[in-house]
Parts: structure tokens; C-alpha cells; sequence
């Protein structure tokens, strides 16, 4: 094949005529995010759309186009950077996506992914669609909460005999990635624990294997596949204009862990009592506001109305909202019970469970308790929130960094390392 | 199955795997479901996963796979079916049968299920038991009906003949569709004419895509022709799924031999002798009409060898029946269902015409567009182009249902405007029109001076009809319309693509809010921009064209939804409801 100029975001790149896009640009050293894509399945699956770019001026996946003499393709424009960002906001919205307690965390595409494009929420509501996850398999479990539905694992996943392991069944929001448990059981070891790897998500677990890589030596724990995408930072703030501001914390539906993990800026707390005061806070243990602050953390979603008192109170009286970590972001881990019913909840902690004491078996109901929610809310469901900060905890620096950036307006970036769901 | 194959040998030029759609019926009709037995046996025939052909049976809505009762009883909810009275018919159903609807009734006689339009919007409430169609309910009816099947009496038996109702054809005999009908007529010309000459005469009358993406025919069918892999199938897209459009079936019914004839001209044009009619599974009770046309030409000679006497030119045409999936009115995702495989749109490397049925060469028409062809030749183009505009010559069908006084097929001159077309059909206080389904556009009264043509030029917007009008009046809740599309489009998503599956999901739990009186400017706003991220990333027509109504009724009916979103104080707090956040809890307060 001849080779052929093409431009991309009007710089002109040569590559061989009828080269995949994706492909031709990577060539050329220019990033493309894509979930559903890979070399060797042909035609491409075409199911993430991530890829989506303006090629000659109109919207299409990367992934079905080939480059030819003159194609003008447009990758980064804001516009076309946010429908990606969308459409990644979107699977973590349909699905159930607890990365804290998923095997997968850390070779993960969508959270790599997610990582890439810089998601620390999601635009849209999360769904919390009750979804199944099957243990008939022998040797996986699939785990449908987590699946993307790429198709990758139905167009790879064969037996020795040309058989499908993985099939799409039922139809719209109902769509799964079935399994066909005769031929499951009739894959050897290496070619199961194959189909686990491909998966781009941890939908595909194969039993005893999934933790065999330790977290922080996986795939996409601490290095962006993008080169030139690390921000160096300033070591020390720069402050002129000293004033000191007042911050009130919280930590409502979590486990404190956020501020643990506040706790952990080391020597810079030395800094930090320079610089803030604190007001209602577990802290300093104040318990009623006595002043408006500049900044509020919060830390949880709600579960209880107190829950939702305590966060409209701190839309009230603080400037800036900020939440931090997953739970406080949308739900996080106690949203798990969002997709069972409430009742069915109680009853099974309360009534059902194996250490119910007998004669005590009452679901616990009184005017001095909080009343518990239908759901887990995310804060952003409530109130409305200024800044957003990702992670289970989010790390230290990440909460400094970001609290220093809005009190007083200086660059705000973070490592590739530092940006986690988990 | 060997009788099913036996009895189309023309056809064996196509894989055993064509015949899977059937195959389910057979299933389906006989057993009343799908069974694990059937699935382990259809795997074993076709030699593949049964998860294979399970990812089959579960795509289509009319194969159940838990036993779905005796009788099979399809409630359609469309939203003429809503504002008709669908929530009576329902509760009727329920109370005489015992069945819930999504379920069978305990003894298992009879399984009630809603489904999208099935194309009998004129005469609504409808419902297909059986598949066979029943029109104009009312409970008294559903009383009767369900106690004779109770008696022991067939669907076949009691159903309702759905009228065509055509109300209108343009005046003074210059009528395409409805003229009165030789058998073979269109095809005494092709000896003349020559492919070549088919090309040029539709290339002149400038008849092009009537399912509403309006490519001109003849580029199709030249493109097609100029393949050179053999063989060509030619294929009808008769899944006239659009919620509001019935045209198609009015044709089927009254015209099938013109329909018949256009696909058998195409395959003299193209060089393809296989033609396929793929029929909505709602259609179903259709089939014998059109089995009997086709035998009907084959005993005149005009389906088989040397058609219409033309030497060398052999021609046959099956019916293929669909089973309940909108998207597969989609024409790749049309092929895939033809070739026994879940109905999912292709990506679009290469055109059917290149690439299509079994990735031959294949030309998908719609049914409109096959019996316009056949008009067309025997009227020819001088009296075709007096017919309509210049540049948007001929006549169109349109379906109108909703609120007027007649409902029915019009088929009107393109040019007319929508004023007009409202005067013909008795239209009352309306007040808003969807004009060609949900997927289509959304049109404000005030619009009535707007014509109806292809033109779509910048300077020159008129509405371009794909074949259904709704017309909604005053009283009509227009949240309740788009919520109705919605859920429409959440359900009829075929899953492959993100945007899509999931959007359509997302944009339902919105439009709940706006609903509840819980959205505010934000939300729309949102809505907004939802909508143009589905439009641009969909991998087909069916995510893109998703939000069009949503988006457009959000434009042009601000002081309507002014009225339906809160205002929350200085926007900071959005609404949140405590105390029905707390109401399940409240149940255990002692």
C-alpha cells in the first residue's frame, strides 16, 4: 500500500494508505482513547465509541475509519474531549463500578480510561440497575455489574472447535454478556484465565486467580499510558496576600478514612496550620458552626436525614463546597445497597442474619434515630457542589493540593499517580 | 425443519442459518415459548453455543422464553394507544383473564404483554392475540373475546380484519398508488427499457428512499448493479416499526402486487433473482394475503423462470418474518436478522448495495418505495413529474392517527401543507404534530404553513415525511408524549453501543424528574446536551434519531415546560424530596 498524508487537529501525519485510524495515529504517536478496540479483530467491534472523532467533518468512531490521501480528522477539540469524557461517565453510570472492591482495580481499562480523561464524577445519575452475578460457571464468575458489554470477550473467546463461549443475550438496557456453561467448562485453564485478561473491566473473574498481581505493581497503578501528560508541581505554595481561611469538615455515609488520608500530608501540616483554622470539624471536635467558613470538606453521601441536614448546613454556611472520596462523589461503597431495596436490607441485617439474637428481632425505629433513605445519595443529588475530589481515600496531597488551589487560586494539577478511584 | 427448507427450493442458495427466525416461530407457535429443550436442539442443528442461539431468541420481543400462556395476548402502548384508552383495555384484560401484565395467569391460559406500536394506530385501543389483530377495544369487547377463547374458540377465528381506511388521494385520478391495478402491467415494460432505461426513468422522477432516509433510488440500484458478486438478493424492508405509521400495511394489504412488482423490476435492474420481504412480526396475520399474491404471480409466470416471459431472467420472492425489534427496521441490522442473527446494526464499512444479505450485493427498499417503482413505470415519468413540487415530484402516503376525526392513509401531493393535511383529516385543537414517529421531527401548530416536500435545502426547510403524523391537541400532556418515546427507545435500544443503551436509560431517569416536578433549568439544559452527545457518538439511526423529539419540543414549547420545572431559590439547593426518601423506612416506625 502507498503511504498518504493525513492531518489530524491540522498538523499533517503520513501513514500507509488504508492503515486503521487508530492505528495510523498511534504510528504517529497521537492518543486515541478506546475501550473496543484492537488490532486483530476484524471488522472492529465498534461498541465503546470512545474513539468518536469528526473525520471529514463528520462524527465517527476511529475504529471503522482508514486513513487516506488528504483525510482531515479533528481529535482534541473540547467538544469532542468531553463526548469521550461522556460516554466514560456513562458506563460508570449504567454499571455498578465499585472499584475499592473490585479485583480488577488497577488493570482496569475503564478506570485507566477514566484516569486518562480525567473523570473525578460522573455527569450523569447513576442508574444502580439490580444486576446479576453469576457463580454457575466452573471455572468464573461473571460478574455483570461490572461488564461494559465490548464484545470482546464474544468475538475472542472460542472454543478449540470454533464455539462461542460469550454470547450478548436479552435485548436494550436488559443486554448481558451470557455464558454458555457447557463450553465454559470445556476451556482449559490457561485459555479461561486469557478471557479474564482480555476483559477490559473485572466483569470476568476466574476463581482463585483474580489477585495474583499485587496492587501498586499493576498496570495502570502509577503510569499514564500517555506520554507528556505528566504536570510537574510547585514543591511549596506561593503565597502572597496572606489571609487565613476558615474550614469546616465532615464526614457523613463514610468510614473517616477521608480524613485519615488528610491527616497524611505529613511535615506540610506544619504549613497547613499556617495558612487554615478550622471550624466544625471531628478535628478540632466543634460541633455547631460559630462562624460562615470559606471552605467545606465533606466527606460521605447521605444515607439518613441527618445525613442531609448536616450537608444542606454546609452548603449554608460555607462558600465552597468541596467532596472527597467516592462515597461523597456518588455513593461509593454503601450505594452497594442501592440496587436492593431498603426494606429487604433491614430485614436481612435485623431479622434474618445468622447473629440476629433471638427475642431482639426488631428493626430498630426511634424519634431520636436518624431515618434512613431509600438509597445512598450522592452529595451533588442534594446540594449543589463546587469541586469534586476522586479516590478511596482520595490521596493526601490530592485533598491539599485541591483545598490550596481554591482558597487561593493556584494551579491545581495532579500526578498520574495520584489520581484514583480506589 | 427439512420441510421448512424443501418448500423454498429456489432458495438454497441461502445457509441453514437463514431459516432461524422461522425455526423460533415454529417453536414459539407451537409450544407457546422457547424452551431450553428447543434451544439445546436449534444449537445442535446449526452447530453452534446454545448461548448463541439463546442471544437470538432474547432479542426479539414476540420469543418468550418462560411459557407466555396459551393465548398470547400483545397490548399495544403506544401513545395513540395511551390517549386512546390503553389504561382500560389493560385493567380489562387483567380482570378477565387474571393475568398481570408481563405475565401469564396462574393456570397459564393466557400471558399478557405490553408492546410497541403494531402499526393499527388508526384504530386504536388495538391488540394483537395470537398475532392475530384486534381493533377499536373496549372492555365490553375484551369481556367477549376472552371468554370465546376461554369457550374454546381460535384468535383466527374472532379476530378484526384491520380496515385500510384511505381517506384521501389526490383529486382528479391523479392518484400513483391506488389507480387501478394490472398484474404485470409495470413488468411489460422492462423488455423495453432495458436496465439502463430503469435507472433513467427513476433517476428522472427523482424517486428516492420512502422508509424516510430519501437516497435516490436509482444511485442505490445503479451502485448495486455495478457489483459484479453473485448472486444479488433484493430485499423489502417491510418492518414498519415507527410508532404511528401504518402505511406500509395499508399497501401489503390493498397493493400488494405493486409491491411484488417493484421487486422484481429491481432485480431485473440490478441482476438479482432472489427477492426477500421482510415482515414485522406484528404483521404476521399479513402473510397469507401476501403468500397468496406471490403463488398468484407464480401461476401467471411472473415470479420464477423467465419472468414476464423475459428469457433468462429468473425471479423469486420468500417471506421472512420478523419477531418484535424496532431496530431491525435499521437496514444492516435488517440483514443480520435475515441471516438468523440478533438484529444489531453493522458498523458501516461498506453499503448493502456493496456488501449487504450474506455480504452480497443487495438493495434494501422500503415497501412504499418497491410500489411507487411499479406505478412509475406504468404511468411513466411525463405524468409521474405532474404529480408534487418541482424538485420533489409525486405523491406521498401518510398515516395519521392521533386527534382528529379521521384517521387513516392519506396520500397526499408532495407540497401540501400541513394546514391542509390538517383540514383533510378533521383535526381537533391540535396543538402539537410528531411527524414521522418519535424518531422524526416535533412540530408546533404554529408551523402549519410549512410544507410537506423532500426539499430540504437550508434556504428551503420544508417537513420531510417519512410516512406518519400524530397529531396531538391541547389537552395532551406533551411530558407524557416524550416520556412515552423514552421509554420507547429504552426499550427498542438493541444494546451494542454505549451512547445508545445507556443514554436512552439515563434520558428516561430525567425525564421521571421533569415528570415528578423535580427538575429544574439545569435539567433541561442537560437534556440538551445529552441528547447531541447520543446524536454524534450512536453507532446507528436509532441512537442518533433517539433524542430528536426531546430536544426539539424542549426548543420550541418553552412556555410549556416553563411551567414544569422548579425554581429553587438561588439555584444552589435542587429540589430534594426528604420526605419521600424516608417513606420506605417510615414503614418500620413501630
Amino acid at each position: 500500500m502507498p503511504g498518504c498524508t493525513f492531518w489530524i487537529d491540522g498538523k499533517s501525519y503520513t501513514a500507509e494508505e488504508g492503515t486503521n485510524l487508530i492505528e495510523a495515529a498511534k504510528q504517529n504517536g497521537v492518543f486515541i482513547p478506546s475501550l473496543c478496540y484492537f488490532k486483530h479483530i476484524d471488522p472492529p467491534l465498534g461498541t465503546c465509541r470512545t474513539c468518536t472523532c469528526k473525520i471529514n467533518g463528520r462524527y465517527d468512531p476511529a475504529c471503522t475509519a482508514f486513513v487516506s490521501e488528504g483525510l482531515k480528522v479533528e481529535v482534541n477539540t473540547p467538544e469532542l474531549v468531553d463526548m469521550r469524557k461522556a460516554l466514560i461517565e456513562m458506563m460508570f453510570a449504567e454499571g455498578n463500578h465499585f472499584c475499592p472492591a473490585c479485583e480488577k482495580s488497577g488493570s482496569c481499562d475503564l478506570q485507566h480510561m477514566g484516569y486518562e480523561l480525567g473523570i473525578s464524577v460522573s455527569r450523569f445519575p447513576h442508574l444502580f440497575k439490580d444486576r446479576l452475578i453469576d457463580y454457575q460457571p466452573r471455572r468464573m464468575v461473571m460478574e455483570h455489574n461490572r461488564c461494559i458489554k465490548c464484545g470482546r470477550c464474544m468475538a475472542e473467546v472460542l472454543t478449540p472447535d470454533g464455539n462461542r463461549v460469550f454470547s450478548a443475550v436479552n435485548r436494550a438496557n436488559e443486554t448481558m454478556v451470557g455464558v454458555d456453561y457447557a463450553q465454559e467448562a470445556r476451556l482449559t485453564e490457561e485459555e479461561a484465565e486469557r478471557a479474564m485478561k482480555i476483559c477490559p473491566t473485572g466483569a470476568i473473574i476466574v476463581r482463585g486467580k483474580s489477585l495474583a498481581q499485587p496492587f501498586g505493581e499493576r498496570k495502570y497503578d502509577l503510569h499514564s499510558i500517555q506520554k507528556n501528560y505528566r504536570h510537574t508541581l510547585t514543591a511549596k505554595p506561593k503565597v502572597t496576600n496572606f489571609e487565613k481561611k476558615t474550614i469546616a469538615t465532615v464526614s457523613l455515609a463514610g468510614c473517616f478514612g477521608c480524613h485519615m488520608s488528610m491527616l497524611d500530608i505529613d511535615d506540610e501540616l506544619l504549613d497547613m496550620v499556617e495558612l487554615v483554622s478550622f471550624n466544625k470539624s471531628p478535628l478540632t471536635d466543634i460541633k455547631q458552626f460559630s462562624r460562615r467558613c470559606h471552605l467545606g470538606l465533606v466527606e460521605g453521601g447521605c444515607c439518613n436525614d441527618e445525613n442531609v441536614e448536616t450537608l444542606k448546613k454546609f452548603r449554608e454556611m460555607c462558600d465552597i463546597l468541596v467532596v472527597m472520596g467516592e462515597c461523597a462523589v456518588w455513593g461509593g461503597l454503601p450505594a452497594m445497597r442501592n440496587t436492593i431495596p431498603l426494606g429487604e436490607c433491614l430485614e436481612e441485617a435485623y431479622l434474618n442474619s445468622m447473629t440476629a439474637e433471638a427475642g431482639e428481632d426488631k428493626i430498630p425505629y426511634h424519634e431520636d434515630l436518624p431515618r434512613i433513605l431509600d438509597r445512598v445519595y450522592a452529595c451533588n443529588e442534594i446540594v449543589k457542589v463546587d469541586y469534586t475530589i476522586s479516590g478511596c481515600p482520595p490521596s493526601p496531597n490530592n485533598i491539599w493540593k485541591l483545598v490550596r488551589s481554591v482558597l487561593w487560586g493556584e494551579d491545581y494539577s495532579l500526578l498520574y499517580s495520584e489520581f484514583k478511584y480506589d | 425443519m427439512g420441510a421448512v427448507e424443501r418448500s423454498y427450493g429456489f432458495f438454497d442458495v441461502e445457509p441453514a442459518r437463514s431459516r432461524l427466525l422461522s425455526q423460533l416461530w415454529d417453536y414459539q407457535l407451537t409450544e407457546g415459548h422457547i424452551s431450553r429443550q428447543a434451544i439445546e436442539r436449534l444449537a445442535r442443528d446449526h452447530g453452534v453455543s446454545s448461548i448463541e442461539i439463546e442471544g437470538v431468541a432474547s432479542f426479539y420481543h414476540f420469543f418468550h422464553r418462560p411459557p407466555a400462556g396459551k393465548h398470547v395476548i400483545c397490548l399495544d402502548n403506544s401513545i395513540i394507544a395511551e390517549f386512546k384508552g390503553y389504561d382500560r383495555i389493560r385493567e380489562a384484560f387483567e380482570r378477565e383473564t387474571g393475568a398481570r401484565l408481563g405475565s401469564t395467569d396462574p393456570s397459564g391460559t393466557f400471558g399478557l404483554f405490553p408492546t410497541p406500536c403494531i402499526g393499527l394506530s388508526d384504530q386504536q385501543p388495538a391488540a394483537l392475540i395470537d398475532y392475530y389483530p384486534f381493533t377499536h377495544l373496549n372492555a365490553i369487547r375484551v369481556r367477549e373475546i376472552v371468554q370465546k377463547l376461554k369457550n374454546g374458540a381460535s384468535a383466527a377465528d374472532l379476530c378484526d380484519m384491520p380496515q385500510d381506511h384511505i381517506r384521501f388521494t389526490p383529486a382528479n385520478d391523479r392518484t400513483i398508488f391506488f389507480a387501478p391495478y394490472v398484474a404485470g402491467e409495470a413488468l411489460t415494460k422492462l423488455a423495453g427499457l432495458g436496465a439502463e432505461g430503469v435507472l433513467e426513468q427513476l433517476r428522472i422522477s427523482e424517486l428516492s428512499g420512502r422508509g424516510g432516509a430519501f437516497f435516490p433510488t436509482w444511485k442505490k440500484w445503479k451502485a448495486c448493479r455495478n457489483y459484479t458478486d453473485t448472486p444479488k438478493f433484493i430485499v423489502c424492508n417491510a418492518d414498519e416499526g415507527e410508532p404511528g405509521t401504518f402505511k406500509d400495511r395499508v399497501l401489503l394489504n390493498h397493493e400488494p402486487g405493486s409491491v411484488l412488482e417493484g421487486m422484481i423490476i429491481a432485480g431485473f435492474t440490478v441482476g438479482a433473482a432472489y427477492g426477500l420481504i421482510y415482515l414485522r412480526g406484528e404483521y404476521r396475520w399479513l402473510n397469507a394475503r401476501l403468500e397468496s399474491e406471490i403463488q398468484r404471480f407464480r401461476d401467471k409466470g411472473l415470479l420464477g423462470k423467465n419472468v414476464a416471459g423475459i428469457k433468462g431472467f429468473d425471479f423469486d420472492i420468500r417471506v421472512e418474518i420478523g419477531a418484535g425489534a424496532y431496530v431491525c427496521g435499521e437496514e444492516t441490522a435488517l440483514l443480520e436478522s435475515l441471516e438468523g442473527k440478533r438484529g444489531e446494526p453493522r458498523t458501516k464499512w461498506f453499503y448493502p448495495v456493496e456488501k449487504g444479505y450474506l455480504q452480497l450485493p443487495t438493495v434494501v427498499n422500503n415497501v412504499e418505495t418497491f410500489a411507487a417503482v411499479a406505478r412509475l413505470l406504468v404511468m411513466g415519468t411525463f405524468e409521474y413529474l405532474k404529480r408534487g413540487i418541482s424538485g420533489s415530484p409525486g405523491t406521498k402516503l401518510i398515516s395519521i392517527s392521533g386527534d382528529c376525526e379521521r384517521p387513516g392513509l392519506y396520500e397526499i401531493e408532495w407540497g401540501m401543507t400541513v394546514s391542509e393535511l390538517l383540514d383533510h383529516c378533521g383535526a381537533e385543537d391540535p396543538f402539537y404534530i410528531q411527524v414521522s414517529g418519535p424518531s422524526g421531527e416535533c412540530i408546533s401548530v404554529q408551523e402549519k404553513f410549512r410544507r410537506i416536500s423532500m426539499l430540504d435545502l437550508l434556504a428551503q426547510k420544508d417537513i420531510r415525511c417519512g410516512g406518519s403524523f400524530m397529531i396531538f391537541n391541547h389537552s395532551r400532556d406533551l411530558v407524557q408524549v416524550l416520556m412515552n418515546f423514552a421509554q420507547f427507545f429504552k426499550h427498542e435500544s438493541c444494546g451494542v453501543c454505549t451512547p445508545c443503551r445507556a443514554g436512552n436509560f439515563i434520558v428516561q431517569r430525567k425525564l421521571e424528574r421533569l415528570q415528578h416536578g423535580l427538575a429544574d433549568l439545569n435539567d433541561l439544559k442537560e437534556l440538551q446536551q445529552w441528547g447531541a452527545i447520543m446524536k454524534a457518538t450512536s453507532r446507528c439511526g436509532l441512537g442518533k434519531t433517539a433524542t430528536n423529539s426531546l430536544v426539539q419540543a424542549l426548543d420550541k414549547f418553552h412556555d410549556y415546560f416553563d411551567g414544569r420545572f422548579v425554581r429553587s431559590g438561588n439555584g444552589a439547593i435542587r429540589h430534594f424530596d426528604i420526605e419521600a426518601a424516608v417513606a420506605d423506612y417510615e414503614r418500620y416506625k413501630p
